[in-house]
């Protein structure tokens, strides 16, 4: 059986790989959640990469209906045809197209699907897709076709946690929740970014990113992908090392709120 | 089976449904748990627990289980053929009996000595610091009281993890966080589609009838999209008793201004009880208020209204005319009057309520509370109190 273990640029906690390999093992899908910048979407092109297989994202919108995802029957277009004479309208097959999800039961190898955001969507959009997910196959209604998988895909599910998501649901998935990367694993995660960067940088620059998260009052704390940014930016500055923690310089790139600067700034200064 | 373990996690309150046990089951029977329990720990927490919520919970009902773990003999033996299902590196009995008692400043100070002492690399063996043996000393092995050295904890941590309870954070009764507050905020919702939006969405029905009054011609016809058309009216107390619950009320007014799903939403603030005016910022300064008679005739009746204030005050701020503890702003009315005239003119209207609930009854200002609880339903401003509170502003 296939086993993942992290790719070259993705790292993967040793919990995270379990969860993945469970869900993999028992043929369920994997419900990931955590704050935003935990890398919840990277894992499943992580995933795709490392175990080299295709990676089929569907991104979820607050409009997004589940039917959008098995097939949409295109009956407009068919509809204009007959009009007008144009194709075979008889054909229904035609005007099926396959969703995402369709997409993915149908591919000729096994594939990643990636069901991003799903609390995005409307609150009974999850158990729309109960039995898609669970029995991996659908019906067309207008062809009197069942479309079944050739390859169970691996399906990956990332949550915001903005909406609660239905229990009946929640049964069916392996869940994992990711923390926020501690300092060991973030300097792994520059390490994985950026190879050697200055270690004092690195150290000076962590130091304020947790100070600033630890702010009390930042409505939006700066997540690992700013934090990345912000020491490429430190980088290409050629900030001086030693003001770094004390100046925060750049911050913009850290913090995207007029009003979380200020904060940042009354805490600095008051050091 | 050892179905205790299923039965501490119920106790403890997780709504673990006997499919997931079975699915438990399955993985382990199939190897999942690799050969370490804290594999074990992580394959039941994924399999079983399906909120980060719940996290704090399990690692209690973990805790409980497997405290006594220390002591071999106790691991139930399902559990114990499980975890030695892969290349275990050692029998869990393979170990020698000086092992087990030992406390940490004995451990330490052997640590010290046997690292004096060792000049060479040591792999398997029962003294030396090295990998994969039952010293004490090293990793990738079996002793129950050790000292880890790099590599990796192989069966002590899962304890350990549990008993860290790293997600207390997480749990429901506690104050949250103003993305739990949204979460809360998104029931808030009734649709229909009967509002004021762009026709966008094609009508297979009205379609066909169109067509076919068209003499067989295409004819395309859209409705409106069906929209939430709750209006919310949000009263806050500033100031004053409230200061002290200043930051969970800012949360709380922050997830309400970003919830954008609702059709309108109006606020004002208010300082111990209302009275002639509503002030429309929150550093209550005279002047800068609406009048509050006027905010009862323009906003409808479908407004759903939240009440946010701690309702501990004196009582004749409630019941005496002039009561209002602005000297400047004399009201002619008792506020339970303006109280009771918001119940009037709204058919919903929950107050919530900073202060715990367990408290409401002897903190200082229970008397106010009691009062104003006889006119409005409070819950307390928690995520299972505003969940409630929300619930009732929704049902009849």
């Amino acid at each position: 059986m296939k086993k993942f273990r992290g790719s070259s640029d993705y790292v993967a906690s040793s919990e995270l790989m379990n969860a993945v390999n469970v869900a993999i093992a028992l043929e369920k899908p994997l419900l990931i959640k955590g704050e935003p910048g935990t890398g919840k979407t990277m894992l499943a092109q992580s995933i795709a990469d490392a175990l080299e297989m295709p990676l089929i994202i569907w991104s979820i919108k607050s409009t997004t209906k589940a039917q959008e995802g098995l097939y949409m029957y295109d009956t407009v277009q068919r509809l204009y045809d007959s009009q007008f004479g144009e194709g075979d309208v008889s054909d229904i097959k035609k005007y099926i197209k396959l969703g995402k999800l369709g997409e993915a039961f149908t591919s000729d190898e096994q594939a990643v699907l990636l069901i991003d955001e799903i609390d995005k969507a409307d609150l009974e959009f999850p158990n729309d897709l109960l039995w898609e997910l669970d029995k991996m196959e659908f019906y067309i209604n207008e062809t009197k076709e069942m479309i079944h998988t050739k390859h169970r895909p691996i399906v990956i599910i990332t949550s915001n946690a903005e909406k609660e998501l239905p229990d009946a649901f929640l049964r069916r998935c392996i869940f994992h929740y990711i923390e926020f990367p501690t300092d060991d694993k973030m300097r792994e995660i520059i390490k994985v970014h950026y190879g050697n960067v200055d270690e004092k940088l690195v150290n000076e620059a962590l130091r304020a990113f947790y100070d600033i998260r630890s702010m009390r009052d930042i409505q939006k704390k700066p997540s690992t992908s700013e934090l990345l940014d912000w020491i490429q930016a430190l980088q290409i500055a050629g900030c001086d090392v030693n003001t770094i923690a004390k100046e925060i310089p750049y911050m913009g790139v850290l913090l995207k709120k007029n009003q979380d600067i200020d904060t940042a700034r009354a805490y600095t200064f008051r050091r | 089976m050892f179905l205790e373990f299923f039965k501490i996690l119920r106790l403890h309150g997780l709504k673990i449904s006997f499919d997931e046990w079975l699915v438990l089951m399955d993985a382990l029977d199939r190897g999942l748990a690799g050969n370490s329990l804290m594999e074990f720990y992580y394959l039941c927490r994924n399999i079983l627990i399906k909120t980060e919520a719940d996290y704090d919970k399990f690692d209690m009902a973990f805790a409980e289980y497997f405290k006594g773990i220390e002591s071999v003999d106790e691991i139930p033996d399902e559990l114990k053929e499980w975890l030695s299902h892969g290349e275990l590196e050692r029998m869990l009995e393979d170990m020698p009996e000086w092992a087990k008692e030992l406390d940490l400043d004995t451990l330490r100070q052997m640590f010290r000595e046997r690292l004096q002492e060792q000049t060479e690399k040591h792999d398997g063996g029962n003294y030396w610091v090295g990998t994969g043996g039952t010293s004490p000393f090293g990793h990738g092995g079996y002793n129950p009281a050790g000292i880890r050295v790099g590599g990796q904890g192989r069966h002590q941590s899962a304890i350990q993890i549990a008993g860290e309870r790293n997600f207390r954070d997480f749990r429901q009764d506690n104050e949250l966080d103003t993305r739990q507050f949204q979460m809360a905020f998104r029931k808030l919702r009734q649709f229909s589609s009967r509002v004021d939006a762009a026709k966008t969405e094609l009508d297979i029905d009205a379609t066909i009838d169109a067509t076919c009054d068209n003499a067989g011609l295409l004819k395309l016809v859209y409705e409106k999209p069906r929209k939430n058309t709750v209006k919310l009216l949000l009263l806050m107390d500033s100031d004053g008793s409230m200061r002290a619950y200043s930051r969970l009320c800012s949360q709380l007014f922050q997830a309400v201004n970003q919830s954008n799903h609702l059709k309108d939403l109006k606020i004002y603030y208010f300082h111990n009880c209302i009275y002639d005016y509503l002030y429309t910022d929150p550093y209550i300064i005279d002047g800068r208020w609406t009048e509050t008679e006027w905010v009862l005739k323009n906003l409808g009746s479908d407004y759903k209204v939240i009440i946010v204030g701690d309702a501990a005050m004196s009582s004749y701020e409630l019941t005496a005319r002039g009561g209002n503890i602005n000297w400047y702003a004399w009201n002619n009315e008792p506020g339970m009057d303006w109280l009771k005239r918001f119940k009037r003119s709204y058919h919903k209207v929950i107050w919530l309520n900073p202060i715990k609930e367990s408290r409401w009854t002897h903190a200082w200002g229970a008397r106010t509370i009691q009062m104003i609880r006889e006119v409005f339903p409070m819950y307390e401003l928690t995520l299972d109190g505003l969940d409630k509170g929300i619930h009732k502003l929704l049902t009849n």
